[in-house]
């Protein structure tokens, strides 16, 4: 049981590192440089390296400084490059991302020659030694995490209208330079801390798949921010859970194993792989964001749009012959605009069972209700129609084209205008508006295009 | 005496510097490309991102051969590019978002597939990172007589399949990265040159391992780029300029290498950020010290015209007055530059120190005439086609009359009505 | 008598050290409902950045009621230009209109019941209390825009400054807009607008100001939307400027 409780300390801190990391790492997504939390872990090389050799020790307080101040460094001069040169973000990320790794690995090789410096320090620092964590470092990630939550909520609104809307903020007052550094130094003394127990790669995507992933779930930024927090706080559990001898002993074999020994394997890479599959899980199955759902309300949102061509149709057949109601056979439909058979068999079933048709030996007839919906629909669509013939060149002018309703894109006197032309040749379907008289229905149809 | 030269003087010495020169400019190459199209982090990406692929064909190739590495390295290479893209495309997904998302899952399944297989063998991660640069030349294959690096046996043909597929396709590729609307509308599939690049970066970044590492590459595929877009304006320059900057990367990486006893590939990517920092400071037309001494000179010739202008006016008021140089000084505010300016004027005859004071020569008289001339005209000009009022045109005059040149003051007389006088009442001094 | 709403001395705005405005003088009293009108790239919206203090001066100054912009800041309203926005943003309507009153909050304070009541009241101004709840990707151009103008509306300020507020709006909302505007000006606030349809200048503003690069005029509509200042103002750059510009931006010192 010596491993659970290990296992259980270790879980509580990577928990929690990945938990703040999701917070944190939301902001520095949302404003479009979740690479730089990559950046900040690679500034810290040359940091830890300065620290070990001044303090020459290895002393993860003094690491961790270190680590701190040359990533901070790391990000004013990229902050510098971008508004003084010509070099944009990309390149500037990624110029300090390399070039401060390679001094760090410059540094790293001084120390291991000249102070016996760890040969396994570069290896922890690259891929983490979360096994290795001690309840030193627990309390440190509970403090440091404390603090940044506790940053991150005390200016929740000054970094959320800093995020959506700079320019706005900085006209309210706001110090925009100034809190943009603050919200990416918490980023930054995140990935310093969690960089020992994690790695340099890792970091990053502990950062950025978190949010990414709570994206699919949410509207508001709150909720984002904490749902970001929870699977990143989850994963991390679950991914060193499945590293640890734990699910061995529960389960008495390793769900993960394929005949090794599963401690071989550093809960790191777990971690990233629980996480990207918690993104690609809410990719598929988040309700309106994910991809499933946008598949369905595409295939619903066709379907009605085919179930209201149907009705049109049926009208206009129908039409000739108001106020009767004539029965119209099934393969005339299908042929007035070349359908396919299966889709329009399917649709009049499902029109039938909502009242609006009347189905009798292969022939189709529109119900009082469903020769009201009919008309409404091909009344709102000859409006349109004619609106955009006659209207066209003002169109830009007048028209909220993401709007539904012709009631609600036009002003109602073009309206009344569009209705009385259209009554006027004939057109104009039966009224549910009380406003406007009932025009008389004479007339040939006019030619409709497909 | 120390010899600078020392670390020069051995073969090992230039073949690893062959090396390291081959592979920045291999990767300076298609580097240019990811700096112009703002993909450099694409480069970061792809070089972890591939690292799957490789274990898998190291698995099921059983050898460390380096074809079916590249063949590794392409397919996932291929597949992570796809990745980004879709899940930027269709799941919404921040570019940046989506880049960090890809190549750090892929680069976890790397790692796992590494412990999982690969636990038997010894892996040290330094060599991943840092590549075995310093161990290159003891690796050697004879070719034709020569003690060759095997390692260049690789990066070379890289290098030149690199250089091949850059001139084939030098067209595209430009117009592609500056408007990828206006490429795909003249016919070349702009999402073919991304891929095409993204194959040649894998492939790159993988030939390079072995030099520099997984995270240096990084720098050689970006710094030495960077560069070469500080220092000039034509695609063609940025590319040689690039490889210029690699080579003495590799150059100067390796001196500092063996000076001070430490890694050479990271010593390369100093040094390469060492040419980056100068550029930056440097740069004929945009680097900071360049402008820095720019404004200094502008401030001084505002200075020293300010000066002679005020004499002009003092003398126009009376041509007995003369003013000492304390009360010249004070009267312009203050500070250094005003004596320097006043030095400068003395050393170059346009002023005179006499017993009463600072007097105008005879072509201090003549610069001090277009000066106020300049600053007359403007004020009409402000006066007569900006409607300004009277008391607000002397201010933006005095700021924008350093600027007027023969040329401009030729345009001006021809908008302004010409009294011959400002709109103070006093002469304008003829041109 | 109490001071003009917004003074601008002498201002000069550079634009990497290119002057885009040249020596902005302008004075306009409390009260008006004022329209900003000129060319592409006549600099109205560099004016109004500058009247916000979110671009540097390279001379002059503005005044608010007489004070500096930094004592005044909590008498100001700002819509944007809608392009300036991530509309990807996780926030609905509603959380946009509550930014408005961040400024009166302070450092740490979080928007309480005071607050969400100014942003209702805010949303049902602009008639989009039915969309309170919506991701603000889900709205149209015309909604975007009147979220926008209901945020400023909750910042509940005495000077509001509107930058295209009517840009890819359709006719119904933008006499909503106006009529909001108007009554606006009828508690004896102050509005600024970048308009850009001419047309429509004499009926809705009763102040104009002329810009294309310098002032032209800045008065009561009657008198100065004539046509001879419509002509100084439509008739082309003047190449002088331009020249001048060029020369400064070449030359200049970095301020």
């Amino acid at each position: 049981m010596l491993a659970t409780s290990i296992t259980f300390k270790v879980m509580m801190g990577t928990t929690l590192l990945g938990a703040t990391a999701g917070v944190v790492g939301s902001y520095a997504v949302l404003r479009r440089r979740a690479l730089v939390s990559d950046m900040l872990a690679h500034a810290a090389l040359p940091g830890i390296c300065l620290a070990f050799l001044i303090v020459g020790a290895r002393d993860i307080f003094a690491l961790s400084i270190g680590a701190l101040a040359t990533g901070l460094v790391g990000l004013l001069l990229v902050t510098v490059l971008c508004r003084w040169t010509r070099t944009k973000e990309d390149a500037a990320i990624g110029i300090v991302l390399s070039t401060f790794f390679g001094a760090g690995v410059v540094l790293l090789s001084f120390a291991q020659r000249h102070h016996q410096g760890n040969q396994a320090g570069l290896d922890t620092y690259l891929f983490g030694e979360i096994a290795a964590m001690q309840s030193r470092e627990v309390r440190l990630l509970l403090a440091v995490g404390t603090l940044v939550l506790l940053a991150v909520l005390a200016l929740h609104k000054e970094f959320k209208v800093l995020a959506f809307d700079p320019e706005f903020a900085a006209s309210q007052g706001w110090p925009i330079f100034l809190l943009d550094f603050g919200m990416m130094a918490l980023l930054a003394v995140v990935t310093v801390v969690g960089l020992p127990i994690c790695g340099v790669i890792l970091m990053a995507a502990l950062t950025i798949l978190p949010s990414a992933a709570a994206r699919f779930w949410t509207n508001r930024l709150g909720s984002l921010l904490l749902l970001a927090g929870l699977f990143g706080g989850v994963s991390a559990a679950v991914g060193t859970l499945l590293a640890s001898p734990v699910p061995q002993q529960l389960l008495g074999f390793n769900p993960l194993a394929f005949g090794w020994h599963p401690s071989h394997l550093p809960p790191g890479p777990l971690i990233v792989l629980t996480t990207a599959s918690l993104l690609v899980v809410s990719l598929f199955i988040a309700p309106q964001h994910g991809i499933a759902a946008r598949l369905v309300g595409e295939f619903r949102l066709r379907a009605r749009i085919f179930r209201e061509h149907l009705l049109r149709s049926l009208y206009e057949m129908s039409e000739a012959e108001l106020p009767a109601l004539p029965a119209i056979a099934e393969s005339a439909l299908v042929d007035y605009r070349s359908w396919n058979r299966l889709l329009v068999d399917w649709q009049i079933r499902r029109a039938e069972r909502r009242g609006l048709v009347e189905l009798k030996d292969g022939t189709i007839r529109l119900t009082p209700d469903g020769l009201t919906t009919a008309a409404d629909l091909t009344r709102t669509h000859r409006l349109w129609e004619l609106f955009l013939v006659e209207y066209a060149n003002i169109a830009e002018d007048h028209v909220d084209r993401d709007a539904d309703d012709v009631e609600h894109l036009l002003p109602q006197p073009l309206i009344d205008d569009l209705q009385r032309r259209l009554a006027e040749e004939g057109r104009l379907p039966l009224q549910p508006r009380v406003d406007i008289p009932p025009p008389s229905m004479p007339e040939s149809p006019h030619e409709l295009e497909p | 005496m120390i010899d600078l030269f020392e670390p020069f003087r051995s073969t090992t010495a230039w073949w690893t510097i062959a090396v390291g020169a081959t592979t920045n400019v291999a990767c300076a190459l298609v580097g240019c490309y990811l700096v112009l199209r703002r993909m450099s982090l694409m480069g970061d990406a792809l070089a972890h991102a591939v690292l799957p692929g490789l274990v898998l064909a190291f698995l099921f190739s059983g050898t460390l051969n380096i074809v079916p590495l590249f063949f590794g390295a392409v397919t996932v290479g291929l597949l992570a590019t796809f990745l980004i893209q879709s899940l930027h495309q269709y799941g919404r997904v921040p570019a940046d978002a989506s880049m960090g998302v890809v190549f750090t899952s892929m680069f976890a399944l790397g790692v796992v597939l590494i412990k999982r297989y690969l636990s038997g063998i010894h892996f040290d991660a330094a060599c991943v990172y840092e590549g075995l640069l310093q161990f290159v030349a003891l690796n050697t294959v004879d070719v034709a007589g020569l003690e060759v690096p095997r390692t260049l046996l690789t990066i070379g043909p890289v290098l030149l399949m690199n250089i091949l597929v850059i001139a084939l396709f030098w067209k595209e590729l430009k117009i592609s990265s500056f408007d990828a609307n206006l490429a795909s509308a003249m016919g070349f599939s702009a999402t073919f040159m991304h891929y095409l690049l993204m194959v040649l970066v894998a492939v790159t970044t993988v030939a390079s391992f072995e030099a520099v590492g997984s995270i240096l590459v990084v720098a050689m595929l970006i710094v030495p780029a960077a560069t070469a877009h500080l220092l000039c304006d034509r695609l063609g320059h940025m590319v040689i300029l690039a490889c210029l900057a690699g080579v003495l990367s590799a150059v100067g990486g390796y001196w500092i290498a063996r000076v001070w006893n430490v890694n050479p590939a990271g010593s390369m990517t100093i040094a390469a950020g060492g040419l980056y920092g100068l550029a930056v400071l440097f740069s004929p037309r945009h680097g900071m010290i360049s402008t820095i001494s720019r404004n200094l000179q502008t401030s001084l010739r505002v200075t020293c015209e300010d000066i002679l202008a005020m004499l002009y006016r003092v003398e126009e008021t009376d041509t007995q007055h003369r003013l000492d140089t304390s009360s010249a000084v004070q009267a312009l505010g203050g500070g250094f530059v005003s004596r320097w300016g006043i030095s400068a004027l003395v050393r170059r005859r346009h002023i005179v120190r006499t017993k009463q004071g600072l007097q105008l020569t005879d072509t201090g008289r003549l610069a001090a005439k277009s000066l106020v001339r300049s600053h007359r005209l403007w004020e009409a000009y402000l006066v007569q086609h900006l409607g300004l009022p009277l008391d607000h045109i002397h201010e933006p005059a005095h700021r924008v009359e350093h600027f007027i040149d023969e040329k401009l003051r030729h345009n001006l007389e021809e908008v302004v009505d010409d009294t011959g006088r400002d709109p103070h009442g006093r002469d304008i001094p003829n041109g | 008598m109490p001071p003009p709403a917004l003074e601008i001395h002498d201002v000069t705005v550079a634009y990497h050290r290119k002057p885009v405005l040249w020596d902005i003088d302008l004075v306009v009293p409390e009260g008006k409902l004022v329209g900003i009108v000129g060319p592409n790239g006549a600099g109205k919206t560099t004016l109004i950045k500058a009247a916000l203090g979110l671009v540097p001066l390279a001379s002059g100054k503005v005044e608010i009621y007489g004070k500096s912009l930094k004592q005044q800041r909590s008498l100001i309203g700002y819509v944007p230009q809608r392009e300036s926005v991530d509309w990807d943003f996780p926030v609905t309507a509603l959380d946009v209109v509550l930014m408005g009153t961040y400024g009166q909050l302070g450092w740490f304070r979080r928007p309480g019941k005071i607050q969400r009541e100014a942003a209702r009241v805010g949303l049902e101004q602009v008639g989009m209390s039915q969309y309170a709840h919506r991701q603000i990707r889900q709205l149209s151009g015309g909604q975007q825009q009147r979220v926008f103008l209901a945020r400023a509306l909750a910042q509940d300020a005495r000077i509001y400054f509107m930058d295209e507020p009517f840009a890819g709006v359709d006719a119904a909302t933008e006499s909503a807009i106006v009529t909001l505007m108007q009554s606006l000006r009828s508690t004896g606030k102050t509005v600024f607008v970048v308009h850009h349809d001419l047309q429509t200048v004499a009926e809705y503003f009763d102040y104009v100001i002329l810009l294309n690069m310098r002032l032209i005029a800045c008065g009561p509509t009657k008198v100065t939307f004539s046509t001879k200042n419509l002509q100084a103002t439509y008739g082309g750059r003047l190449t002088i400027l331009d020249e001048a510009a060029e020369a400064i931006r070449q030359r200049d010192p970095l301020r």
